[in-house]
């Protein structure tokens, strides 16, 4: 099946019989150049699509709705240089901040960790912690959506992005994060 | 006793269906597809594991790499009708062939003064073109600021949808440039936006 005939008229002198040719055509190379194409888009197209990472912002439009956030459940972060974060618990200036790095044994175990301690050791059903992300200047933009993913996963329910002060600054340049 | 003569089979298909099948794939694909458009600006996203798939209409991209900002929005008619506004509020006449012109230009980071320059040239030569970047400083009468008011309006008028924001980073950029972009957009009380990320794996 699937060729045209192309021999020749037949015998030559006798009867003149027209043949009768196939219809069929090789199909092969047709589907083979289809699916070559159905390749092309489908590469094209899906890998194109943009992802995102929700992001929210406090609304400064309106400073009258600020909760008053108690300072023993609150976890401060400070995004230094060079993928550096310094972070404490409770009142600024209240202990010393600790040094960690990114990745699954750095802030990603500190985050859960100090999750749990915080719901442990607080009751109600707000003992949730409160995770304020500080960025200096020095940070890159890598850090900061990685702190959030971070935050995502560890499950935090409620963080907020807030500005650095020029004396967090200098505690992260003492620390040589800076 | 005779010999079972086993009859040969042809090995040549009807490849008929399959054809008809590849096809089809093939119109469904070719009518669904957005190619994928050459950016400006080369832009490094950082990876991350919580990522939703970015809806296709209604959303305008800001991209941040190397200290400039780059401005594009969805939809011809949108980009239009957004320069038609931009030019009224900064007093520069665009020609209907402009406007024709700008509406299939993806992104782009101008000052709107070199922004007929920059869409008279084809597009081999606006690759070459030095985009400066579009001008944002602190006040709230800036380019951006305008660029984003205004697209706002036209997106509400023309598709009654609220425009989304994402923002396109580049891993490298210091964290002050992004803060910038989000400022700007704060000022108009955004606070819901999207960073373009890519996946990760935990």
């Amino acid at each position: 099946m699937a060729e045209l005939d192309t021999s020749g008229g037949g015998k030559k002198g006798g009867k003149i019989r027209s043949k009768k040719a196939s219809t069929r055509i090789d199909l092969t190379a047709m589907v083979d150049l289809a699916f070559l194409l159905i390749t092309f888009f489908i590469m094209t197209t899906t890998l194109a699509k943009p992802k995102a990472m929700d992001m929210f912002m406090p609304d400064k439009s309106k400073p009258e709705v600020q909760l008053p956030v108690p300072e023993t459940r609150t976890m401060t972060l400070w995004l230094g240089s060079n993928s550096k974060i310094e972070w404490f618990v409770g009142k600024p200036g209240g202990s010393r901040p600790t040094i960690d790095n990114f990745g699954k044994d750095g802030i990603r175990k500190t985050l859960v960790e100090q999750n749990k301690k915080i719901e442990e050791t607080h009751q109600g059903p707000d003992n949730f912690m409160i995770v304020l992300v500080k960025p200096s200047d020095k940070s890159t933009y890598k850090d900061f959506v990685n702190i959030i993913d971070e935050i995502n996963i560890a499950g935090i329910k409620s963080y907020g992005v807030v500005d650095i002060t020029p004396g967090e600054v200098a505690q992260l340049k003492k620390d040589g994060n800076y | 006793m005779a010999r079972i003569k086993v009859p040969r089979k042809s090995t040549a298909m009807d490849m008929t269906a399959m054809c008809d099948v590849a096809f089809l794939l093939l119109t469904f694909f070719i009518l669904t597809a957005k190619l994928r458009q050459e950016d400006p600006l080369h832009v490094d996203v950082p990876p991350s594991t919580t990522v939703i798939p970015l809806p296709d209409d209604n959303v305008a991209t800001l991209s941040v790499g190397k200290g400039k900002i780059f401005f594009g929005i969805e939809g011809t008619a949108v980009r239009e009708a957004l320069l038609d506004e931009m030019g009224k509020k900064y007093n520069i006449p665009f020609t209907a062939a402009e406007k024709k012109r700008f509406s299939v230009i993806p992104t782009f980071g101008v000052p709107i003064a070199q922004l007929q320059q920059y869409i008279a040239l084809d597009e081999e030569k606006r690759k070459a073109f030095p985009q400066s970047g579009i001008p944002v400083d602190t006040t709230i009468n800036n380019e951006l600021t305008s660029w984003i008011y205004e697209a706002r309006l036209v997106t509400k008028s023309l598709n009654n949808k609220d425009l989304r924001f994402a923002i396109k980073g580049d891993a490298r950029e210091e964290y002050p440039a992004y803060k910038k972009v989000v400022d700007v957009l704060q000022k108009q009380a955004i606070n819901k936006f999207d960073l373009i990320t890519s996946l990760k794996t935990k």
